[in-house]
């Protein structure tokens, strides 16, 4: 269990990632911040905002635009017992690192059986929800999950930033790290002492609930919960999980949910086809099959390249859309069902 | 001139010792095509016969401290930078005794003990990799150099691009060691490349590049002795081009459409370890009794090589899992 230690202070999400690299670079002389505008500019979000004033240029490396090289070197520096964090600037400027990352990063360790460590944090803002467009607003945290040898992880509010950013420096292995963008002016209390963190490789029940389970990451946690508050005004209780790590998957908690509630919602911003909800309720249903009451449902980003930003409203699942399918698992009026059903 | 470190190149026993460094690859990599050939080893290989003299030559200027990233044509260079030649084959035999327990195989050989951070089956993966070993040393203060072997393939790609331009901008301690067999696997490099001169490439990035006779093994030596000092004296990247030639074919077949036979004969003319057998022996550095040590010698490393390989095993099955992530977890 976690234990408190101090007066939680209120930040938002961006300074609680600011505050957790902070600390990491202050403790571990091996951890070195590298990417694009990163230093002088503090970072697009600015999260590693002040950094270099702090700690350095040796410290926190701004580079040029390559994001090949900036994974490459710090597959060199682990070599040589760093602890790199590389920045993408955006979601979809990882593509020209895919290279690196799935090639190298994710197969040194097993490629050398287990003779050199990989342990390299690559934070990525990513989802859309701010006006911007394709590149700027993407979801690939699939491409990543799939590929064996990388950790995937993404956090929903500003006190798993703190302590995730911590946990996936710390790791050995390397950490894919997807911050929500649209969420990092988001506030909540941060305990920048507490002891025992939940695991990296954890699930966290964000919200008890006994009829639907509804399982989300990232920037889509705040949503579902605003779904189960919606909800619960209509006598319908929801549990939340916040899947946290999306690679590997915490099915024991998801489970221990569906086996209560005999039914799932899985909802991301990311594309339907080959994503994490897919996984989700495959594993879901080869685990807890006679468990469910319904078949599982999916709530996410259709199978189309990222949108205009004067579309991206229709895109993104929101409060109606999560909502529908939670109709749906329950047998309820829903959108497919038609209004007039008589059910 | 520089001081050598390595050994004086113009003493009988440092021509010997090239002479052998190449010998030992040529030997190991014909003892690798016979074992492909039945079937002992698995999966691609890649020959670095005719090129010898790239590898020995470069070596020879190294501290055992300083790193080298290679190619998928790395047999050589994994062995000349100490990797032993048992472990080397065990590897290619799948075997859990070799460098990486029969996991990287001939494409992947490792050893971070001896500073061999790998061979790599994507063109120009590996380059990034050096700028980051580099980096490393320039960060702790350490006067080593990084060496990054890569064919004239890897300037096509763009990871060439992006680590020649780091290096040069951070002043990194690299030696680039372009190794022009003039073929990407069978596209010529006139196909591929709108500027076939690769030092004018590195000049573009303020990198001091220039072109040396791949098949003579003292030349390379020569000029890897001139920019390995600049390098390790702070004088930021190099790059040298190695005008070289593989014999065999890209990989163990090939139809070979791309070269004519003519052209593959006149370069085994000019075969590096003749060229300096003769010079060495023109010279009077080197007698008939020597060369039949020499060659009893490399023989009897091989088959010592392939005795420790084929008394290997495979890993257990149940360990397929393991080394994903990490088994050691931090605190």
């Amino acid at each position: 269990m976690t234990t408190t230690a101090a007066t939680p202070t209120e930040l938002t999400l961006g300074k609680a990632l600011n505050a957790g690299l902070r600390r990491a670079v202050a403790e571990d002389d091996r951890v070195v911040l590298l990417g694009e505008d990163i230093g002088k500019l503090g970072g697009v979000f600015r999260v590693t905002d002040g950094l270099l004033d702090d700690f350095g240029p040796r410290r926190i490396v701004d580079t040029p635009l390559a994001e090949s090289g900036i994974i490459g070197t710090a597959i060199g520096l682990a070599f040589r017992g760093f602890r790199p964090v590389c920045e993408i600037q955006f979601d979809g400027f990882i593509y020209p690192g895919f290279d690196q990352i799935v090639a190298q990063v994710a197969k040194l360790h097993y490629r050398t059986g287990g003779a050199v460590t990989m342990p390299i944090t690559i934070r990525v803002p990513f989802g859309g929800g701010i006006g911007a467009v394709e590149h700027h607003s993407e979801s690939p945290e699939a491409y990543f999950a799939h590929t064996a040898g990388l950790r995937v992880v993404s956090c929903s509010n500003p006190q798993d930033a703190y302590d995730l950013i911590r946990l996936a420096i710390a790791s050995d292995d390397p950490v894919l790290f997807f911050e929500p963008k649209r969420r990092y002016w988001a506030k909540g209390p941060v305990d920048q002492a507490l002891a025992n963190p939940l695991p990296l490789e954890s699930a966290r029940v964000v919200r008890e609930g006994t009829d639907v389970t509804l399982v989300t990451y990232g920037p889509l946690v705040m949503t579902a919960l605003d779904a189960a508050i919606a909800a619960s005004d209509d006598g319908v209780s929801i549990e939340v999980i916040d899947l946290r790590s999306l690679s590997p998957i915490d099915h024991a908690t998801i489970e221990e949910s569906v086996r209560k509630t005999g039914r799932l919602v899985v909802t991301h911003e990311a594309a339907q086809s080959g994503g994490l909800g897919a996984e989700i309720t495959a594993s879901v249903t080869e685990r807890c099959f006679d468990f469910l009451e319904a078949a599982p449902a999916r709530v996410t980003g259709f199978d189309v390249p990222y949108p205009a930003a004067s579309l991206e409203d229709h895109f993104l699942p929101d409060l109606d859309r999560i909502l529908d399918a939670v109709d749906r698992v329950l047998g309820r009026r829903n959108s497919l069902t038609g209004w007039s059903a008589a059910k | 001139m520089n001081t050598p470190r390595a050994a004086t190149p113009s003493g009988a026993a440092h021509g010997q010792h090239l002479l052998t460094q190449m010998l030992r690859v040529r030997r190991l990599e014909e003892k690798c095509v016979e074992l492909y050939s039945a079937a002992k080893i698995r999966g691609f290989l890649h020959v670095y016969i005719g090129e010898e003299a790239v590898a020995a030559g470069i070596m020879a200027t190294l501290d055992p401290e300083d790193a080298v990233v290679a190619t998928y044509r790395e047999h050589g260079h994994a062995l000349l930078k100490g990797v032993s030649a048992g472990s080397i084959l065990a590897e290619m035999y799948g075997f859990q005794q070799g460098c990486c327990r029969g996991r990287g195989g001939s494409m992947h050989l490792f050893d971070a003990a001896t500073r061999f951070y790998g061979g790599n089956a994507i063109v120009a993966g590996g380059l990034p990799l050096a700028i980051g070993l580099a980096l490393a040393d320039k960060m702790a203060g350490r006067s080593r150099v990084t060496v990054c072997f890569f064919g004239e393939g890897a300037a096509a790609e763009g990871e060439f691009h992006e680590s020649l331009n780091l290096a040069a901008l951070w002043q990194l301690p690299v030696l680039f060691c372009c190794e022009n067999n003039l073929y990407a696997m069978g596209t010529a490099l006139s196909r591929s490349e709108s500027q076939t001169d690769l030092a004018v490439k590195a000049a573009a990035y303020e990198i001091p590049a220039w072109p040396v006779d791949g098949m003579d093994v003292l030349a390379v030596e020569e000029a890897a002795r001139r920019a390995v000092d600049a390098v390790r004296g702070g004088g930021g990247p190099h790059f040298l081009e190695l005008r070289t030639y593989r014999f065999r074919a890209h990989s163990m077949y090939d139809p070979e459409r791309y070269r004519d036979k003519a052209e593959v004969a006149r370069w085994i003319e000019r075969d590096p370890i003749d060229l300096l057998r003769a010079t060495l022996e023109g010279a009077g550095r080197l007698s008939e009794a020597e060369w039949a040590k020499m060659q009893r010698d490399v023989d009897a490393e091989v088959s010592a090589a392939v005795e420790f390989a084929e008394a290997g095993s495979v890993e257990p099955v149940d360990e397929l899992l393991r080394f994903v992530y990490s088994e050691i977890r931090s605190p």
